[in-house]
């Protein structure tokens, strides 16, 4: 049966965001609610040697202040490195230093600024390289457990080692080597951080949250009640958030402490941020120095692949300093390399710490990765894209991290790119017009991060007939409400308007990993199958039992109302058994005779049939099940098949430069993916259009500005986003090879289309003008100042 | 000290005491509760909190309120009839998916609302100036366009021509 609701482009579900009604954690109050002001430090590396509150605590309308000396002292964060308030140092601009709650956001402001901190400056360290020096003052003295630290450098080696990068070297005809930096940049959700803290009779926690993440962020809150000595849990709640990008995978320190804030005031306290706050005080995607070295034989084939990352991890750590676990996708396996070498050093700085970004450090070892082929390219003298094709992944083949490629339309890609962008035409000009060319791949069918990979998924059907989905998931913007529905009414037989999704409440949720690693239509996807089988089944069963006495009274009732009716000949031996039923669009029937008027009926009649019973033997319509997938953690090694499937793609980028001023336009930008199945082309085309254009910032315009430890931009006027005139004409194009593991054969789509942008850009500039920037943002000043450079260098 | 205004919101007249200083997102959000309009930045940059003020569009969030007085504002609260139909642009907003996370959605769709007042068939150029203050980090901004045109051909009664399927 051809399908009647996956792969169309289904309006979206979400009407409550063209209204003004979604409810987002800004629009939401809740009786006796305080107002929480979080005071920052305004030293990047100093000793805290006195606070004064006496004042803030005087001011009319303050309910409490907290400091690091009146709250007990719990470690919170990925490696346990920071305290929510801090005690005796702090170590970069945003150190929360005391917090505040009152009757309104005035006071509570007011209040942070009668604070007075005492502080005794130390010296910083805000240079990676200079903080990895045997005499660089130290960010911390001691690690979590209170040993003493001898460096900056995190007790995290990123390490992954395949084949001889040695012997790969001898067998090249060609190599190059080369450094490359990226910078800081931010998520920029529009909507802003916040969350609201309570505590309910029983001092649990309902805590109100734009996590992404409601189950693990339930877990940091959970262990943190119970370090600060409380037996309850935490109920999480997630309303409408507005976007998300990876900044709401942790648990952000503000959220800390709100509930210490609530907890010391026994009333419901709301922290959110204002925009300067987002960005000073929200961990961004980290900055990369990353050297590359490459190989090839003279035929173009790739011998060996080295990169050496270092990355700023800013004064603590969170999910920033894992993103090497994904950076080692791309390095191991984009194109076919045999020998590989890879290492990550994160760097304990003065700086503000990183977070995870869309991509999850894809982006930064793309860019590298991706620049150092167009430098391989140019000196086998192979043509770059061919280069590409010569190199290509090819579908069921394993890698040297042992990633186990399914579906692999990587050539078509590269080949849509070709076509699409007139590459034969337009490449190797040097006419201040060029084109540049990059590809990806990225995790497509969830990544096993954690023991479980897995979500839950509850289903029930009403004596109306209609679908209740109960889900762990959370929806960013992304479509989850469409596509859902999409995916159930196919799987399940009832109707798309019928369908209803539960999410956002841990109490009445199923488990779930999180919204990330563009794992949720995946996820969801293989469970609704799992799920809707049970309810077919169910259904079908409820309808061999009592269809037949439906039909009969259905029948009877007629000849009492019309004495000339003549009831039909019935075989009821065909309703006995289930198997010959079928469920399709809300209605029951039998399948080898679906237009007999007689043997069809709503469902909503079997299933009121069943709780109704009069027998005192109802039934409902439940069924759940949770979807686990197939994957592998990365070992020791660093090595595993970290995803059931992988998503490929290429961009190809035309720009004209100017070279009196160094600005550059782009005139033509194809973007193909590889999405398996496309459920809805319409959201996937979203996503990729909306991915493409934050990669674009992030090769064009976007930078957050540090100087000595201070974000110097912290506003939208001074941060670049793209806006509407900065035009780019995308060209979306879909592939669409059938992933065995996908659900309707989908893989996932939410973040890889950010990844191949900022390095197809670069490329295309180096094509357009011979210049090759080998930092990000790529802006009129460097374009110029390299081209004045290669001026001087006479080339 | 507060004093009072006086002026229409969607059609109704409201009287509210206001502190000179406050601006009028703050007096919609949290007097009139409507709180459709976003504050994104509270500077003016990002758009999310556009209403329109006599039918021009403004950043509320740095409108002073005083200045409100005895003029119309339109919310995106105002935009669906009385019998709770969608508006053509809202309408096209979800055909389209100009809509993602939505927390720009109110603010884009009123500026959407009255560029179509004032120019019923925009151009491409003309659309994106009309919304180039309103930042959006979700959809970068081309089914948001399409949303738009799609609006346009229907407000117009040209929807045939223009509402091919995917």
């Amino acid at each position: 049966m051809s399908e009647l609701f996956v792969g169309k482009s289904f309006p979206r579900a979400d009407a409550e965001k063209v209204t003004g009604k979604a409810a987002y954690i800004n629009d939401i109050k809740v009786p006796r609610m305080l107002y929480g002001k979080i005071l920052y430090s305004t030293r990047p590396h100093a000793r805290i040697k006195n606070i004064d509150t006496s004042a803030a605590e005087k001011l009319h309308g303050v309910r409490a202040v907290l400091t690091g000396r009146n709250t007990p002292n719990v470690r919170v964060g990925f490696l346990g490195d920071q305290e929510p308030l801090k005690k005796d140092k702090v170590r970069q601009f945003r150190d929360e230093v005391a917090a505040v709650a009152a009757i309104d956001e005035d006071i509570a402001e007011e209040a942070t600024s009668l604070i007075k901190v005492e502080y005794e400056d130390l010296p910083p360290v805000f240079d990676p390289i200079e903080a990895m020096k045997d005499d660089a003052p130290l960010v911390h003295e001691f690690d979590a457990r209170g040993k003493p630290r001898r460096n900056n450098i995190l007790p995290l080696p990123w390490k992954l080692i395949a084949g001889d990068v040695n012997k790969g070297r001898e067998q090249s005809a060609h190599i190059v080597k080369d450094t490359f930096r990226t910078t800081w940049v931010h998520q920029v959700c529009m909507g802003a951080s916040g969350c609201i803290a309570q505590f309910d009779v029983n001092n649990n926690l309902v805590f109100t949250s734009v996590t992404n993440v409601p189950f693990g962020g339930k877990d940091r809150l959970d262990m943190f009640l119970r370090n600060i000595g409380l037996k309850s849990s935490t109920r999480i709640l997630t309303p409408f958030v507005g976007g998300s990008f990876g900044s709401k995978l942790d648990t952000d320190i503000y959220e800390f402490i709100a509930v210490l804030l609530a907890w010391e005031t026994k009333c419901p306290v709301k922290i959110l941020f204002d925009r300067h706050e987002e960005f000073t005080a929200s961990p961004p995607r980290q900055p990369a120095i990353a050297t590359v070295e490459q190989g090839c034989d003279k035929d173009g084939h790739l011998t060996f692949r080295k990169v050496d990352m270092i990355l700023d991890n800013g004064a603590y750590t969170s999910w920033g300093a894992t993103t090497p676990s994904v950076m080692s996708i791309p390095v191991s396996t984009l194109y076919k390399v045999r020998n590989i070498h890879f290492e990550a050093t994160c760097v304990y700085t003065n700086n503000i710490y990183a977070q995870a970004m869309r991509g999850y450090g894809n982006p930064q070892a793309t860019y590298v990765v991706e620049q150092s082929m167009d430098q391989l390219a140019e000196a086998a003298g192979i043509d770059p894209l061919d280069f590409r094709l010569i190199n290509a992944n090819e579908p069921y083949t394993e890698s040297p991290m042992r990633i186990k490629i399914t579906t692999c339309p990587l050539k078509e890609c590269l080949q849509e790119v070709k076509t699409r962008i007139d590459w034969e035409n337009k490449h190797g000009k040097r006419d201040g017009r060029g084109v540049g060319v990059a590809s990806f791949l990225h995790v497509g069918g969830g990544a096993r991060v954690y023991l479980s990979d897995g979500q839950g998924i509850i289903m029930k059907v009403n004596d109306e007939g209609k679908l209740t989905i109960i889900t762990g998931g959370t929806d960013q913007g992304q479509g989850s409400e469409t596509i859902i529905r999409q995916m159930a009414a196919e799987a399940s037989g009832l109707r798309y308007e019928d369908i209803s999704i539960v999410l956002g409440d841990t109490e009445i949720c199923p488990w779930d990993v999180g919204t990330h690693a563009s794992r949720h239509l995946f996820m969801v996807g293989n469970a609704i199958l799992m799920c809707a089988e049970k309810i077919r089944a169910k259904i079908r069963d409820l309808g061999a039992r009592w269809m037949r006495s439906i039909i009969e009274a259905d029948l009877n009732k007629k000849a009492r109302r019309d004495p000339d009716f003549k009831a039909p000949q019935i075989d009821w031996s065909v309703l006995e058994n289930p198997d010959n039923l079928d469920v399709c669009n809300g209605e029951i029937f039998v399948r080898d005779d679906p237009e007999n008027p007689f043997l069809r009926m709503k469902i909503a009649r079997v299933v009121r049939k069943a709780h109704l019973l009069g027998t005192g033997r109802g039934e409902m319509v439940t069924a759940e099940a949770f979807y686990d997938p197939p994957n592998e953690m990365i070992d020791r090694e660093g090595k595993g098949n970290i995803s059931c499937c992988y998503t490929f793609g290429t961009h190809g980028v035309e720009v004209e430069v100017d070279k009196e001023t160094g600005q550059l336009r782009i005139l033509n930008y194809v973007a193909a993916h590889d999405v398996g199945r496309a459920i809805n082309p319409m959201l996937v085309k979203g996503q990729i259009y909306g991915a493409a254009i934050m990669g674009t910032g992030y090769g064009l315009t976007e930078e957050m500005l540090l100087n000595a430890g201070r974000v110097m931009n912290p506003n939208l006027l001074d941060y670049k986003l793209l806006t509407a005139k900065d035009k780019v004409p995308i060209d979306a194009v879909i592939v669409e090879p059938i992933e065995p593991s996908g659900p309707f054969g989908a893989k996932g789509i939410g973040e890889p289309a950010c990844v191949p942008s900022a390095p197809a850009i670069a490329n295309a500039v180096y094509d357009a003008i011979g210049v090759r920037i080998k930092e990000l943002p790529i802006t009129p000043e460097r374009v110029l100042a390299a081209l004045k450079q290669k001026e001087e260098e006479g080339v | 000290m507060k004093l009072t205004i006086g002026f229409s919101v969607n059609g109704d007249s409201v009287e509210v005491e206001v502190l000179p200083h406050w601006n009028l997102l703050k007096v919609l959000r949290d007097v009139l509760e409507l709180t459709g309009a976003k504050q994104g930045c509270g500077e003016g940059e990002c758009g999310a909190c556009t209403v329109l003020v006599n039918g021009a569009p403004v950043n509320s969030c740095i409108y002073p309120v005083l200045e409100v007085e005895g003029k119309e504002v339109t919310t995106i609260e105002g935009l669906m009839d009385k019998s709770g139909r969608l508006h053509p642009i809202q309408q096209a907003f979800l055909e389209k998916a100009g809509v993602q996370c939505g927390f720009c959605t109110p603010g884009m769709i009123m500026s959407a609302f009255a560029l179509l007042k004032a120019n019923p068939d925009p151009t491409e150029d003309e659309i994106r100036h009309a919304i180039a203050g309103n930042m959006c980090r979700c959809t970068g901004y081309v089914q948001i366009v399409e949303s738009v045109q799609h609006a346009a051909a229907v407000m117009s009664g040209r929807s045939q021509e223009r509402a091919g399927k995917e």
